[in-house]
C-alpha cells in the first residue's frame, strides 16, 4: 500500500487563549476487516488502525480505539481549547505496529 | 353542537387527514434533488433532455464529502499521482515530468478530451492506455496493470488537472465507427436480466432500481472514490460491475468494446465539468 502523509487541518493556527480550535484529520489506510476472503478462499488477515491519539504538549487531548467496522481512510474531527502555545501530536497505530505520526503547531496570542 | 354538525366536522376532518396522508405518502423519503441541475444538450437529437452529473443523484452527505477537498479521500490518489509524476522509472531513467514538466499546465484539459485518436496505433486510446504507452515507449518501463493503485492514481492525477473543464470528445473522422460501436453497445441488452445500459441510465434515471437510485451513468467524475469499495474505481471497472450486475459476462477492461463505450459515455456527458476525483456511493 502506498504510504501517503496524513492530512490535518486546523480551522485556525493563531488563537486567543481559550478559543476553540476545530481539528480535522484524515489518514490513508486500507482498514482490512479480517472478515473478507481472497479469490483463493483464504481469509485476508485483519489490518486496521486500532488506536488514534492526539496530544498537546504531551497532554492527552483526544483519542480512541478503532474496531474493524471502521471504513478505510478514517476521518476524525474534534474541537479543543488550547490555553498555551504548543504542538499537537497525532499518532495512528495499526495492527502491524506501524506508527503514522504528524504534528501541528498552535500559537496562542 | 348538534349531532349533525359534529358528524360533518368528523367527515371534514377525515377528508383533510386523508389528503395530508396522501401528500405525505407522495413526498416519501427525501430524495436527492437532481432536477434542475442539468445542462442543456448540444442539439435536439441528443438522447437526454438534460445532462445531469451523477453528483446530483447522490445524497447530501456524499456530496458534502466531494465538496470538501480535505474530506475527499480521492485526494490521496491525487497526492500519490503527484509523487509518481516526478519519480523516474524504467531503463530510460525518465519520469513523466522529464517530458511533460509541470502537470498543472501540460495536462490541463487532456483528461476532458479522452479517449482520443492515436494515428500510430490506428485506434483511440483512453487515459490509462496513454499513460502505459508513455511508460513503455518513452520511459522503457513496465506498463502498470489495470486496476493497480499506481495506474489509477496517475489517471486520477492527470484527469484532476482538467477539473471543472467541460467534457468534450471528438467523434468525427476515424472516431466515427468507434462512436457508432459504443452507441450500439449502449443500447444492446445484455446478461440474464436482459438489460441494456440505456434501460437504466436513459429510460429510468431518477428512479429506484431496488435499493439503487439510478443516475444517468455519466463518466465525468471518474476515476471516482466509491464509498462501497472504499477506494478509487476506474471507469472500466465500474462498467464491468454494471454488466456483472445484470448477470452478463463483462468485457475485459481496456478492451475495444469498453473503449467504444467510454467514448460514447463521454459524448453523452458533453459539457459536464470534470469532477475527478468525485465521490459516489
Amino acid at each position: 500500500m502506498a504510504e501517503t502523509k496524513p492530512r490535518i487541518r486546523l480551522d485556525k493556527k493563531e488563537v486567543r487563549k481559550g478559543q476553540i480550535v476545530d481539528v480535522k484529520t484524515l489518514v490513508s489506510h486500507v482498514m482490512e476487516t479480517g472478515l473478507r476472503k481472497d479469490a483463493a478462499g483464504k481469509v485476508v488477515p485483519r489490518m486496521i488502525i486500532n488506536t488514534f491519539n492526539c496530544e498537546f504538549n504531551g497532554q492527552f487531548v483526544f483519542g480512541c480505539d478503532l474496531e474493524s467496522a471502521v471504513s478505510a481512510n478514517p476521518y476524525f474531527e474534534f474541537k479543543f481549547k488550547p490555553m498555551e502555545s504548543g504542538t499537537l501530536k497525532f499518532t495512528w497505530i495499526d495492527d502491524e505496529g506501524v506508527r503514522i505520526e504528524a504534528a501541528e503547531t498552535i500559537t496562542v496570542v | 353542537m348538534s349531532p349533525r354538525l359534529a358528524l360533518c366536522a368528523i367527515v371534514l376532518l377525515a377528508i383533510v387527514g386523508g389528503a395530508v396522508a396522501i401528500a405525505w405518502g407522495r413526498s416519501g423519503p427525501e430524495r436527492p434533488h437532481w432536477e434542475g441541475h442539468g445542462i442543456k444538450p448540444p442539439d435536439k437529437d441528443f438522447p437526454l433532455p438534460e445532462i445531469v452529473s451523477g453528483y446530483w443523484f447522490r445524497t447530501k452527505e456524499t456530496q458534502a464529502i466531494q465538496d470538501d477537498d480535505f474530506n475527499n479521500p480521492g485526494f490521496f490518489a491525487v497526492e500519490q499521482g503527484e509523487e509518481l509524476w516526478s519519480k523516474p522509472d524504467g531503463a530510460a531513467g525518465k519520469s513523466c515530468a522529464s517530458c511533460h514538466q509541470d502537470a498543472a499546465t501540460s495536462m490541463k484539459g487532456v483528461g476532458a478530451a479522452m479517449p482520443k485518436w492515436r494515428e500510430a496505433l490506428h485506434k483511440p486510446v483512453n487515459l490509462e492506455q496513454q499513460i502505459n504507452i508513455c511508460r513503455t515507449e518513452r520511459m522503457q518501463a513496465e506498463p502498470w496493470k489495470f486496476g493497480s493503485a499506481e495506474l489509477t492514481a496517475m489517471t486520477t492525477y492527470v484527469r484532476f488537472q482538467s477539473r471543472g473543464m467541460p467534457v468534450r470528445v471528438r467523434i468525427d473522422g476515424p472516431m466515427a465507427p468507434w462512436f457508432e460501436r459504443g452507441k450500439q453497445l449502449y443500447h444492446t441488452r445484455n446478461g440474464q436480466l436482459d438489460l441494456a445500459c440505456a434501460s437504466c441510465h436513459e429510460k429510468n434515471y431518477g428512479r429506484n432500481l431496488r435499493a439503487d437510485f439510478l443516475s444517468q451513468g455519466q463518466s465525468n467524475g471518474f476515476p471516482v472514490y466509491r464509498l462501497r469499495d472504499q477506494r478509487l474505481v476506474p471507469l472500466h471497472e465500474r462498467m464491468e460491475g454494471c454488466i456483472f450486475d445484470v448477470r452478463g459476462i463483462p468485457y475485459a477492461p481496456l478492451s475495444d468494446e469498453f473503449l467504444a463505450l467510454e467514448l460514447y459515455l463521454a459524448w453523452r456527458g458533453t459539457g459536464l465539468p470534470v469532477e475527478t476525483p468525485a465521490v459516489r456511493n
